[in-house]
């Protein structure tokens, strides 16, 4: 495992003053994968932006952790929508100025 | 620079709470959060005013001050100049450096009024500061479609470091492409943030593009088209020739393999060029001309 490509758990926690406990119920929910290593758990560089989305949303916007994770599958379909229709737009541009 | 009024923009009153406070910022911030509104320019800035205005309501001292000096805050400014320096937000300043591109990139969180105001003494938000991996960045990159026929590096500037970007042949108008590490500089050891670049590619040239396909018209004059002959047809990078079938009629498609725009991140692999006949019906005849398509008119009908 290459170290530099994560952060303890706790270390994580302490950093951004929040309780590990949370991380635990956004791992039981399949919000965050953690890794584990030495009986250690682990977050990866790259799953940080996600997670630090979540925290603001809990923390900031005081969103519970259910209204999360509908959001999150929200999210997913608007990015999907959002591609979808920058194809399109590009698209049109085909019909355009005929 | 204007007054701000900070209460109209959390639709508060002026003797509210700061549980009142907390509530309206809450709701608002569930509307506008960049987190919940992806790639909305309009949900960031209303989401900036409604922070902004969070920021100084909710901190008993700054409220105090906007309070007591509401519109005259120009002077509030020389009364009780800190000296501090102008905290740093994600900052500004993203140009491409060849002629005819070019990309703006400006993520400063604070107004104006709020900088003279309360310039030095920094901000409290939670969610602002960068506690571990630095904050992403997001630009948007201007080129012609010509510029991204090849894939060719350029040099960026961002926040006045220079990045050699790749920008590989075939990118798509409003791709957005990730920059790892090159986003805002982490902290306690945390990796850096990222950098979004958003492609905004326009058209100059008469080709259409769709994907790695290109599309284009081709004026074929009539005799061609009725007796077939050869055409040389202009392709994106230079030029073909294409025998015409006798009898082809208007608005027939040919395909030419392997003529269109490069397959994104696909080496050597290129999409098609359809072309469209669009035949021209000849204009100003003479005498002459009038008279043998009257006489071709009169075989016609005769044929039929």
């Amino acid at each position: 495992m290459e170290i530099e490509k994560y952060i303890s758990t706790k270390q994580f926690c302490e950093l951004h003053e929040i309780e590990l406990s949370f991380i635990t119920s956004l791992q039981e929910l399949g919000l965050v994968t953690l890794v584990v290593h030495d009986e250690v758990h682990y977050i990866e560089n790259e799953k940080l932006n996600d997670l630090e989305k979540i925290i603001r949303l809990h923390y900031d916007l005081d969103i519970n952790l259910e209204g999360i994770e509908a959001i999150s599958h929200l999210l997913n379909k608007v990015n999907l929508m959002q591609e979808e229709i920058t194809i399109l737009k590009n698209r049109i541009k085909l019909f355009e100025n005929e | 620079m204007e007054f701000i009024d900070y209460y109209k923009i959390l639709e508060i009153d002026k003797a509210a709470t700061e549980a009142e406070i907390k509530k309206a910022y809450r709701k608002l911030a569930r509307k506008y959060h960049p987190d919940l509104n992806p790639n909305d320019v309009n949900a960031k800035k209303k989401f900036q005013q409604i922070n902004e205005a969070n920021e100084v309501l909710s901190d008993a001292e700054k409220r105090k001050k906007y309070d007591k000096y509401g519109k005259d805050w120009q002077h509030a400014d020389e009364f009780e100049k800190a000296g501090q320096q102008r905290s740093q937000n994600a900052g500004s300043g993203f140009g491409g450096s060849r002629q005819g591109g070019g990309a703006e990139y400006s993520d400063s969180d604070f107004s104006d009024f709020f900088e003279s105001m309360f310039g030095g003494q920094g901000k409290k938000r939670s969610g602002g500061a960068t506690k571990y991996r630095g904050q992403d960045f997001n630009a948007e990159l201007h080129l012609d479609l010509k510029d991204v026929y090849v894939t060719h590096k350029q040099t960026l500037t961002v926040n006045g470091k220079s990045i050699r970007l790749t920008i590989p042949a075939g990118v798509e108008n409003g791709q957005i492409i990730k920059i790892p590490g090159h986003g805002g500089e982490g902290v306690n050891g945390g990796p850096n943030g990222d950098l979004y670049i958003t492609f905004s590619i326009t058209n100059s040239t008469n080709f259409k593009r769709e994907g790695s396909n290109l599309f284009a018209d081709f004026e074929l004059d009539i005799y061609t088209a009725v007796l077939g002959g050869d055409i040389t047809v202009d392709t994106f990078d230079g030029k073909v020739k294409l025998p015409v079938k006798p009898e082809t009629q208007n608005g027939t498609k040919v395909k030419l393999k392997g003529k269109g725009f490069p397959v994104y991140k696909k080496e050597g692999e290129f999409g098609d060029l359809f072309i469209t006949y669009k035949i021209k019906i000849p204009t100003n005849l003479s005498d002459k001309e009038k008279e043998l398509f009257h006489e071709l008119a009169k075989i016609k009908s005769h044929g039929n």
